[in-house]
């Protein structure tokens, strides 16, 4: 382990530079968010995940967000295990009816100011599982989405970019006159 | 055993169905229906499925020592159909599933709860005589009576970034006396929205049950589709897929490995497995144009071709993993804290294994040496060499060791596949007629069953799907008596079973 974790010390990090974003949606919800709240949060935003029925696919994007090459902790964005103490609500998947009332819980306990990202094709509309007895549809159906990710999954960097929208009013704010 | 019923012997007694490939199937009488019932409690024949249809059950066995597969099939003109669950327990839950999706019921069944169906659809029977939706009912979970029992619930939201799903616990303190799941929250209605399905449509559905498994679905449904149709696929698609099957293993055996460490509190394996899983998802999306390799494989051959250009990246690949992932190995292997919590945690006994016929890691753990591509080898596997690599002790250090040791044989499987890839074209046409075919295949967590009926004009007139987890599943909540509750995150990764590929 001691060799491991000496190579760590003079290996060159894998972390790579912030993606540049270049989508209007996530300018658009960007601006949406309210200067009080930008300024209580400052850059750091603790976000909580809720699988409301997905394939399991975004998950895994979503897991590699924490992998050295996006750490996505350097954005002062963290995963946290109780939606008590998430600013964020990150969904995925169509929302089945059997998961509507748990999705609905999850953030009826979280504290506002509050955002809902919806991540995943599924997570719009339903996706391709839109027409089933089984599936309520998009997010936006049970909450009020803030954001969408799209892709099937996203990619990684996909899902880096539409977060970071959500910090850089603040990152403007700062830099700004 | 006396008397035993072969394969033979029940295709005989039944009525064989024309245009059903590449196994046998047969309908069967009620007598016969219970007598494989009775023999599966004793034989060494493995329930591999057990589905509905319209106004009929199936249920496919798998002799692994004549190394084949039946399908029986009992018609249930008056609803219902003797209970394979009360001699089989392994079929309980794939008859509750019978009974909320067809509404037909397995007479005489141990249990009468529902499963998929949680009273929220609006309807009753989705794949049956629709009626209408039932009182959602409190769901009577599992008791167990004693001083000091408490119960802990869990989901179906979860603390981590997983799938949704409920687990209940009665503890005594720390030590759990039993852990009951409840499932159906990812229910989407899969096997519904199949029918009538064009093939591309389905071919997308297939590759969206459970998303870690994405190619091994695709290849599972393209195989069923082709062997209804009887044509063969060009020999570079059949080389191909099998590429990206590998491919597949490698980045979800570097997840659970790390992720298994880092329930045992060691993130220095999650952090550097994370590296490996990412470079293969990398390499992926750069031969095939996509991280998880999602409709790469449709049915009639593959939608990825990998240009000659691509060789320099995977063989880079390769290298960087074969110098990196023996240093994590001797980590693991020479890290007594690590090994303190994953030896001897979460046992599952053999005879468990053989009876639920556990395929995948949990299974090979355990000393129950399956694996389809081995078993009921496809191409290109009956031409490759590669061991099945299998352990007797059962434990989570066990189901560990085997995902190292299959993600070592998936990387020579990987050289093999390279230096024999046949040129020529990847994609054969795809006609349009009725039959019936089914195809197994080996995914990362083990054994994937496609049953598809197409109809005339080559839609999908019924399809189902069933995930390794159905029978890895109820083996967790064995394994886990006796363990303490701190440990079900372990025990629970190292199964690491699919609960969108369960819930459909």
């Amino acid at each position: 382990m001691r060799n491991l974790l000496f190579h760590g010390l003079i290996r060159v990090p894998l972390t790579e530079p912030l993606p540049v974003s270049d989508d209007s949606e996530l300018a658009a919800m960007a601006a949406k968010l309210d200067k009080a709240a930008q300024h209580r949060l400052g850059r750091s935003l603790s976000i909580r995940m809720v699988d409301a029925g997905s394939c399991n696919g975004c998950e895994l994007e979503i897991n590699a967000l924490s992998n050295a090459f996006y750490d996505l902790e350097r954005f002062g964005l963290k995963f946290v295990a109780s939606p008590r103490h998430a600013d964020v609500l990150i969904v995925t998947g169509p929302v089945t009816k059997n998961m509507r009332e748990a999705l609905e819980r999850t953030y009826q306990a979280m504290p506002a100011p509050k955002w809902v990202v919806a991540v995943g094709d599924c997570a719009i509309d339903g996706g391709c599982f839109a027409d089933s007895y089984a599936v309520v549809g998009g997010v936006s159906e049970v909450v009020a989405v803030d954001l969408h990710i799209r892709g099937c999954p996203p990619s990684p960097t996909d899902l880096l970019k539409g977060l970071l929208a959500l910090l850089e009013p603040a990152n403007t704010q700062e830099s700004g006159p | 055993m006396p008397n035993a019923l072969t394969l033979d012997d029940i295709v005989g007694a039944g009525h064989k169905v024309e245009n059903h490939r590449p196994w046998r199937r047969a309908i069967v009488d009620k007598a016969i229906w219970q007598a494989i019932a009775k023999q599966l409690g004793v034989s060494r024949w493995t329930l591999s499925g057990l589905w509905g249809d319209t106004g009929a059950v199936h249920m496919a066995l798998l002799d692994e020592d004549a190394a084949g597969m039946a399908v029986v099939t009992l018609p249930c003109p008056e609803g219902h159909f003797p209970s394979v669950g009360q001699s089989h327990p392994p079929a309980i839950r794939l008859e509750r599933t019978i009974r909320d999706l067809f509404g037909l019921e397995p007479q005489n069944a141990p249990d009468q709860r529902p499963w998929l169906d949680h009273g929220r659809w609006g309807l009753r029977h989705s794949l049956g005589p629709r009626t209408a939706e039932m009182d959602a009912k409190p769901y009577a979970f599992l008791s167990a009576e004693g001083d000091g029992l408490h119960q802990i619930a869990v989901g179906p939201v979860h603390a981590g970034i997983i799938e949704p799903g409920h687990f209940r616990f009665h503890a005594n303190g720390e030590a759990i006396v039993r852990l009951e799941a409840r499932f159906g929250y990812a229910h989407k209605g899969v096997e519904s929205l199949m029918q009538e399905a064009d093939l591309t449509r389905a071919a997308k559905l297939a590759g969206r049950v459970s998303g870690d498994s994405t190619v091994a679905y695709a290849i599972a449904f393209a195989r069923a589709v082709e062997a209804a149709l009887g044509i063969e696929v060009p020999a570079r698609a059949h080389w191909l897929r099998a590429l990206m099957a590998e491919f597949e293993r490698l980045a979800n055996h570097f997840g659970d490995i790390g992720a298994i460490c880092n329930d045992a509190s060691f993130p220095l394996m999650h952090a550097h497995c994370a590296i490996l899983r990412e470079r293969v998802l990398r390499v992926a999306d750069a031969c095939f144009g996509h991280r998880l390799m999602r409709d790469c494989v449709v049915p009639g051959g593959v939608a990825a071709y990998l240009d000659i250009g691509d060789a320099p990246v995977l063989h880079a690949l390769l290298t960087e993993i074969r110098q990196r992932f023996p240093r994590l190995v001797e980590v693991y292997d020479n890290t007594a804290s690590l090994q303190d919590r994953t030896v001897g945690t979460g046992i599952l006994r053999l005879h468990l294994a053989q009876q639920f016929g556990a395929g995948g890691f949990v299974g090979r753990a355990s000393g129950r040496g399956f694996d389809t591509r081995r078993a009921l080898p496809y191409p290109p596997y009956d031409q490759l060499p590669f061991e099945v690599p299998v352990l007797q002790e059962g434990d989570v250090n066990a189901r560990v060791w085997i995902r190292i040791r299959e993600v070592e044989q998936s990387l020579a499987l990987v050289e093999k596949i390279l230096a024999g890839l046949p040129g020529g074209p990847v994609r054969a046409e795809v006609p349009r007629r009725a039959g019936e075919g089914m195809a197994m295949v080996e995914g990362f967590r083990g054994d994937i069953l496609v049953w598809v009926r197409l109809s005339e004009d080559g839609r999908v007139a019924r399809c189902h799907l069933r995930d390794p987890s159905w029978f890895q599943w109820p083996l967790l909540e064995a394994a886990i008596e006796g363990n303490i509750v701190a440990d079900l995150p372990l025990c629970n990764k190292s199964f690491n079973c699919s609960y969108s590929g369960c819930d459909l």
